[in-house]
């Protein structure tokens, strides 16, 4: 019954039809702070989460919930758990202090209660201006933290929030940072799903890394990076070496090519950045001293951990840094 | 141990029998549906509008060339407000899919809300609705020359067939919102059920159809309806129809109350 774990998730297993959406997931999620689940699309985000969060039965597996199974103890689960989609999942004809009033109601406050805590949530999110104000006239900023105060009437225990960021602006995607930051203080737990390497490097304590229904990394930040090595070696070709020569270079690199661009002649490959070590990398990539035209050494980010587990050997082709550009990641996800 | 329990205590409000709770969230969403079709008025609009202009179209176009041995006007009201309430009801199932496909429904399932809280809702915002329209349809109908012959009982007994059979329309409707897939495919079921008028006594009798459709006309649920209505406002005899018209409501009620809460429960 006392656990220190908010989810333990084993073996889980999800597939629909004929397609297998998770295969064997495992999750050890700790109590208190941010757990991030990392993945590009695709990858089984909003499936785990749905199951985490009493919605979709798993296939097989054994998933724990604040200490109760969310199998044959839903009811308890529910009790202790808020959920914030991917979607907003709000009235829009309702004014945003209608929408939480009624959350409110449905957790079985007392009518003045239930609009006390309204109005606080309204000013916690900045919305009390907006409060009387119909959801559909809200911008999606406004919005998402709506659907947030929404999932907070209850005050979870562990909150779900299925991509809190994705298609949010830098300033309103700072703010929502801000509130997870200031609710994983509050010692609940938070479990999210992004897509962007950043938001998990800056929110989260511990990562769990998907792709193709399957945990490809698992640990804190400072863990995951030292898997790739602490540092990165960026190379530039001297655009006189041509294309074959960038090929040739990427296959023979293999799995230390943590990126590859052809179009800016740019592989990354993974060092421990001591002089001895990056002199014999260029040694072993330019032994005739005239292929390399820049290098750059700098300390290995998330989205290079996270494209050399997610990657797929693809010699030769574009494999860019996921949050620059989502519409590669999506296009690879296609391929699984 | 003890901490978590106060914990506990003041993050919920202390415990009520589980039908009090089931009790107060049938409330919350019939106060929700309510809500949400007042502010529909694209919805009220068109709810209103084609039965009005469809009692117009009938009164004065064709009126002329129906021989019903009443007047005219007097025959068709029950039809039109038969459309209209079936029209009326038939919304429901757009409103209750659209809740299914949006997320909103996920939150109330992990918020526990049981799927009949939430059709019940959507089921009395219906009936509201539609007796607030059929009001005003027959407003309009007396302003027009709707001339009933009907007591204080007859119109009673009126409302009352004609309210048990909205009830089970939009039981049903709500049934046909939890199959349908999207908004759009059960926006389909209004035109099913508005074209039920047609092959019923609602805007011309039945012997002027051809024979082998009298007896579907005469049977099927809508006629029923149409013709005990008619025969209460009108003092005409009311006889067996009215039975019928009865059990076939309490009939789709009982059924679609069924499948509704065996369909909600397999879903997702
Ligand atoms: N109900 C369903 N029926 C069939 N396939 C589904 C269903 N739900 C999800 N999938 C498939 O499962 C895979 C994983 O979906 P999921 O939504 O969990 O991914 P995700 O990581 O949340 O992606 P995104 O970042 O795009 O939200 C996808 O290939 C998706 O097409
Ligand atoms: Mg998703």
């Amino acid at each position: 019954m006392t656990t220190d774990l908010a989810i333990e998730a084993v073996g889980l297993a999800k597939s629909y039809g004929s397609t297998s959406v998770l295969d064997h997931v495992d999750l050890r999620v700790p109590r208190g702070g941010v757990f991030a689940l990392l993945g590009p699309n695709g990858a089984g985000k909003t499936t785990t989460v749905r199951i985490l969060a009493t919605l979709t039965r798993a296939d097989a597996g054994h998933v724990r919930v604040a200490g109760h199974d969310v199998g044959t103890q839903r009811r308890e689960v529910r009790r202790r758990i808020s959920l914030t989609g991917q979607y907003a999942a709000l009235d829009e004809a309702q004014t945003g202090e209608e929408n939480l009033r009624m959350m409110g109601r449905l957790l079985h406050l007392a009518p003045q209660l239930a609009r006390r805590r309204a109005a606080e949530l309204l000013e916690r999110f900045d919305l009390t201006a907006a409060g009387r104000r119909r959801v559909e006239t809200y911008s999606g900023g406004m919005r998402r933290r709506l659907d947030l105060a929404a999932s907070l009437v209850g005050e979870p225990e562990i909150i779900f929030l299925d991509e809190p960021t994705t298609g949010l602006d830098p300033r309103s995607r700072a703010a929502m940072w801000e509130i997870v930051t200031g609710l994983a203080t509050t010692g609940v737990t938070v479990f999210l799903t992004t897509q962007y390497l950043d938001e998990a490097d800056r929110l989260a304590d511990h990562i769990a890394v998907v792709d193709g229904g399957r945990v490809v990394a698992e640990g804190t930040t400072a863990q995951l990076k030292e898997q790739v090595g602490g540092r990165r070696l960026d190379v530039e070709l001297a655009a006189a070496a041509g294309p074959e020569a960038f090929a040739t270079l990427v296959r023979q690199l293999g799995p230390r090519a943590v990126t590859a661009d052809p179009a800016r002649r740019t592989v990354g490959i993974a060092t421990d950045g001591t002089a001895a070590h990056v002199r014999a990398l260029l040694d072993e990539i330019d032994a005739g001293r005239d292929r390399v035209a820049h290098f750059d050494v700098h300390t290995t980010t998330l989205d290079d951990v996270f494209l050399a587990l997610t990657a797929r050997p693809a010699p030769a082709e574009v494999r860019p840094i996921a949050t620059e550009n989502p519409s590669a990641t999506e296009k690879r996800s296609e391929h699984v | 141990m003890s901490e978590l329990a106060l914990a506990e205590a003041t993050r919920r409000p202390a415990p009520r029998p589980a039908i009090v709770d089931a009790a107060a969230d049938v409330t919350t969403m019939i106060g929700r549906s309510l809500r949400l079709s007042l502010r529909s008025v694209d919805g009220m609009i068109t709810a209103l509008a084609l039965p009005i202009m469809l009692m117009l179209m009938f009164v004065y176009l064709f009126g002329g060339a129906l021989r019903t041995g009443i007047a005219y006007v007097d025959y068709v009201v029950p039809g039109v407000l038969l459309v209209c309430a079936g029209f009326g009801a038939a919304t429901t199932a757009v409103t209750v899919s659209s809740d299914l496909t949006t997320g909103v429904i996920d939150r109330f399932r992990s918020m526990d809300v049981s799927g009949a809280a939430l059709i019940t809702g959507h089921v009395v915002a219906s009936v509201a609705r539609n007796l607030v329209s059929t009001a005003l349809v027959v407003a309009v109908a007396l302003a027009i020359g709707f001339r009933p012959s009907a007591g204080v009982g007859g119109w009673l007994a009126a409302v009352g067939v004609l309210a048990l059979f909205v009830l089970a329309l939009s039981w049903l409707s709500a049934t046909i919102g939890i199959i349908a897939g999207s908004p759009e495919a059960a926006n389909g079921f209004t035109f099913f059920v508005s074209f039920l008028a047609y092959p019923s006594s609602a805007f011309v009798p039945i012997d002027t159809m051809p024979s082998w459709l009298r007896g579907f006309a005469r049977d099927q649920p809508v006629n029923t309806v149409v013709e005990t209505t008619r025969a209460t406002l009108t003092g005409g005899p009311v006889g067996s129809v009215a039975w019928h018209a009865v059990l076939w409501s309490l009939g789709i009620i009982a059924a679609s109350v069924a499948a509704s809460g065996m369909l909600f429960n397999r879903r997702g």
